[in-house]
């Protein structure tokens, strides 16, 4: 109270690492927010197929590393006999296959999950500006490449509009004669490349893969990179439209070639790929980065302690719940934490049948105990005959249920025995002392505070938040520590004190 | 059915959360709760600050010593039996007389030998006490009430309770039980609450489930006329308990005993706030005025009482 300030100062800062924390794991960890989020996935394979020669076959097929606008969830090569290995070299990534003896036909495959994400993928890192590549032309190509280069220079004025330019020239549906000539030496990107070489500007052909569903034995596509401003400007070569198409992959990004194959020859690389919807919390569990936020979270921790935490992590929610009933609402409960249990239990035998086992076995505790009273036992001694019979009437019951094909036996290991006993003494402690009716009234007090914290806990967001956002809990301890604060009125007393209000 | 929060903030009426927050755990500190929530304790204390309780016959701390207690009962004519830290009245025994073997309660019931003995070992193991700790047993001479509340009452002594805040006493009201109470002065289980004037004594407002009363529906005797003898001590007697011990809000509740006048029966360090609707009135606006008074001077009993007797008339402003 005399710290007012300090004490909302903690609230808050709770509520807000709790939230920073939360949204960190959100975007780092991808972790989604909601359960059952389910993110689309392209599966991609390669097939490389080629004829050995029978001596030792090196393959080595470059990889997407990284590829704008697309994020590796997995990998994995399938290549029976071939030893395989990922090589990340100044060429970029490649996967190597190797074999000491094969003959004949061979076909390996190496398959890659990727997801579409806007935010993923780097531009390749240019460090000083590549020069631009010199290739031999002859007299005749030359002279007709000289025009093209002119006119488009003179309607441009950066190296990206110079480049549209060329394809407009040279990508015409009736191109003029310069183009068509050299049309006729070159295929239409590689014509692209040579031109923007010798007009100085640094340009090259990455391969591109179109992704649609289902779609098989697809090759790659040619596109046009130029430098343009310290980065590379992805080209479509045929329509001038800058920047990549959504559904495209960049596999193969300049530098070498996309397959190299020794020691065997006729080979071929084709790619097949469909679309998987999996859901959004496996993909998040598969691509963990170590470090950093992913130690504080539970995945590390063996399955069968996960899952203990996984219903701990949700007795906070039963105390919130619990808090906001007796101090908001002002509902009387026997036992202040009795009812999460009670929920606890429920969870585990789900509602219905844990209801009526509960309420079975403590009306029959009850009367049990009604006996016990005339026996004039200690109250230890008590306790422990009621814990004992608490347990007979479960097995009992048990017996019973299965003889007449339930399973119940079940549904009571869950409920805390020693808590049953003790609820079934203060119930009648209750009953004889304060009479039936705040005997009922605190036992259904409990129970609906237990069904309510059960059907909280139940919700499937509560149970996928608590779980993999642990820093959820700061925010429910802040709003338990602001109930704590609160000196309104209860629910309960706008009634009782009603009638000092309606008199006078 | 249903007031309005502001209906209720209007009347100044305390809520328990409230009562929780702004009083008991600001004016009442922790480490003396055991002074009240020990009523062996609390009354050997009074006995040092030479306040008058019910005289103490015996303390049963050990199970043995039950057995052996039915002989010491034939010596008593009436006594009373309770646990030391039983909270809310709960497990309070009174025998009124014997007849043959057996006891007679106060409410005309008769129970044996062996049912006080199973009572005995009910408290010692702690079925009474806040959190089931293991508790001793008190045995305290019988009340012999005046006879206005003698008559007053369907059956046992009306109590007194006094709100003490600060040591001056702002609010009080006495119990009675009825038939439909069971014989206990419980008002949520049907006691009548007579709210009482401060500065007299006087029943200013009686209320049965809520609903103002002029008789008392069993004795059918006049609520409206009621007035406590000796209040001025009675309330000094109240005040007193925050001299003994220490806290700031408590609840004291009080008896007249024919013989000995003004008693302490127990001191409350929670009080209960239905005190509010036997007076149908608020606590907070006299609770404010008082902490409105200069926290640094505490001035002696009498004049707290003087104060509060002039300042909480009935009819006056707060």
């Amino acid at each position: 109270m005399r710290s007012r300030p300090i004490f909302y100062t903690v609230v808050f800062s709770l509520i807000a690492a709790g939230l920073t924390l939360a949204w960190f794991r959100h975007t780092h960890l991808r972790i989604p927010l909601w359960p059952g989020e389910r993110k689309s996935v392209w599966l991609i394979e390669a097939r490389v197929d080629f004829f050995a020669t029978g001596g030792p076959v090196l393959i080595s097929l470059d990889l997407p590393a990284d590829p704008p606008g697309f994020r590796q969830v997995s990998e994995q090569a399938a290549s029976p006999g071939y030893g395989f290995a990922v090589v990340e070299g100044p060429g970029g990534r490649r996967g190597e296959w190797t074999r000491r003896h094969a003959e004949g036909r061979q076909t390996l495959y190496y398959k890659v999950q990727m997801i579409r994400d806007r935010t993923a993928g780097r531009d390749e890192p240019t460090g000083d500006k590549p020069k631009p590549q010199q290739f031999v032309w002859n007299e005749m190509q030359r002279t007709a490449a000289q025009p093209l280069i002119a006119q488009a220079y003179e309607r441009s004025s950066t190296p990206t509009s110079f480049a549209r330019e060329l394809i407009q020239q040279v990508g015409a549906s009736r191109p003029d004669q310069n183009a068509s000539l050299l049309l006729a030496d070159f295929p239409l990107p590689t014509l692209l490349m040579r031109l923007l070489n010798h007009a100085n500007v640094p340009a090259r052909i990455s391969m591109g893969l179109e992704l649609e569903d289902a779609r098989r034995y697809q090759p790659l596509q040619a596109v046009l990179e130029i430098h343009d401003h310290d980065r590379w400007v992805t080209l479509d070569p045929r329509t001038g439209v800058q920047g990549l198409p959504e559904n495209l992959l960049l596999w193969h990004r300049g530098g070498q070639s996309l397959l190299d194959v020794v020691g065997a020859g006729r080979s071929d690389v084709r790619f097949s790929m469909i679309r998987q919807t999996l859901p959004a919390m496996d993909l998040a569990r598969m691509q963990f980065v170590d470090g950093g936020l992913s130690r504080l979270s539970l995945y590390h921790l063996p399955i069968e302690e996960q899952s203990m935490f996984k219903l701990l992590l949700l007795l906070p929610v039963g105390a919130l719940v619990v808090t906001f009933m007796r101090i908001i609402v002002g509902v009387r409960t026997s036992g202040t934490f009795m009812p999460i249990l009670i929920a606890m239990a429920f969870i585990q035998t789900s509602l219905v049948p844990g209801l009526i086992a509960f309420v079975t076995i403590v009306s029959l505790g009850l009367m049990l105990r009604g006996y016990l009273s005339r026996l004039n036992l200690l109250l230890v001694a008590r306790i422990s005959t009621l814990i004992v019979l608490v347990i007979f009437l479960a097995a009992m019951a048990s017996v019973v249920g299965h003889e007449l094909g339930f399973r119940v036996g079940l549904t009571l290991t869950f409920f805390p025995m020693v808590i049953i006993a003790w609820t079934i003494e203060r119930m009648s402690i209750l009953w004889e002392e304060e009479g039936s009716r705040e005997g009922m009234v605190q036992g259904f007090g409990s129970l609906g505070v237990a069904v309510l914290a059960y059907a909280c806990m139940r919700i499937g967001a509560v149970a996928h938040w608590t779980f993999n956002f642990p820093e959820i809990h700061l925010i429910l301890l802040a709003m338990i520590l602001l109930i704590g604060q609160y000196t309104g009125y209860r629910l309960s007393e706008l009634r009782r004190f009603d009638v000092m209000t309606r008199r006078r | 059915m249903w007031s309005l929060p502001s209906a209720l903030r209007d009347r100044g009426i305390l809520g328990m959360n409230r009562r929780n927050v702004a009083y008991i755990s600001r004016y009442n500190e922790r480490r003396r709760y055991p002074l009240v929530d020990d009523k062996l304790r609390t009354k050997l204390l009074a006995e040092k600050f030479k306040l008058a309780t019910p005289s103490l016959r015996k303390v049963i701390r050990y199970q043995h010593e039950i057995a052996a207690f039915d002989e010491e009962a034939r010596t008593l004519d009436g006594f009373a039996i309770k646990p030391a830290k039983g909270a809310g009245g709960k497990g309070l025994l009174v025998v009124k007389t014997r007849r043959g073997d057996l006891y007679v309660k106060s409410s005309g019931s008769t129970v044996t030998a062996q049912q006080i003995q199973r009572h005995l070992t009910n408290i010692l193991a702690g079925l009474y006490s806040l959190g089931g700790s293991p508790d001793v047993a008190i045995v305290e001479d019988l009340i012999r009430p005046v006879p206005l509340f003698e008559d007053l009452s369907y059956a046992g002594v009306p109590d007194i309770r006094i709100i003490v805040f600060k040591g001056y006493p702002v609010m009080a009201m006495t119990r009675l039980a009825t038939r439909t109470s069971n014989s206990t002065a419980n008002l949520h289980k049907g006691g009548v609450g007579v709210g009482l004037d401060i500065a007299t004594g006087r029943a200013l407002y009686a209320v049965q489930h809520g609903v103002r009363i002029t008789r008392h529906p069993d004795t059918d005797i006049p609520l409206d006329t009621l007035a406590i003898p000796d209040w001025r001590n009675l309330l000094l007697l109240g005040a007193r308990g925050y001299e003994l011990t220490g806290l700031g809000y408590i609840g004291a509740d009080l008896v007249v005993d024919r013989n000995r006048g003004p008693m302490l029966l127990e001191l409350n360090a929670r009080p209960g706030l239905s005190i509010q609707v036997a007076n149908g009135a608020g606590l907070l606006p006299r609770l404010r005025t008082i902490e409105r008074l200069d926290p640094e001077v505490t001035p002696a009993a009498e004049e707290r009482v003087d104060y509060a007797m002039n300042v909480f008339r009935a009819g006056g402003r707060p």
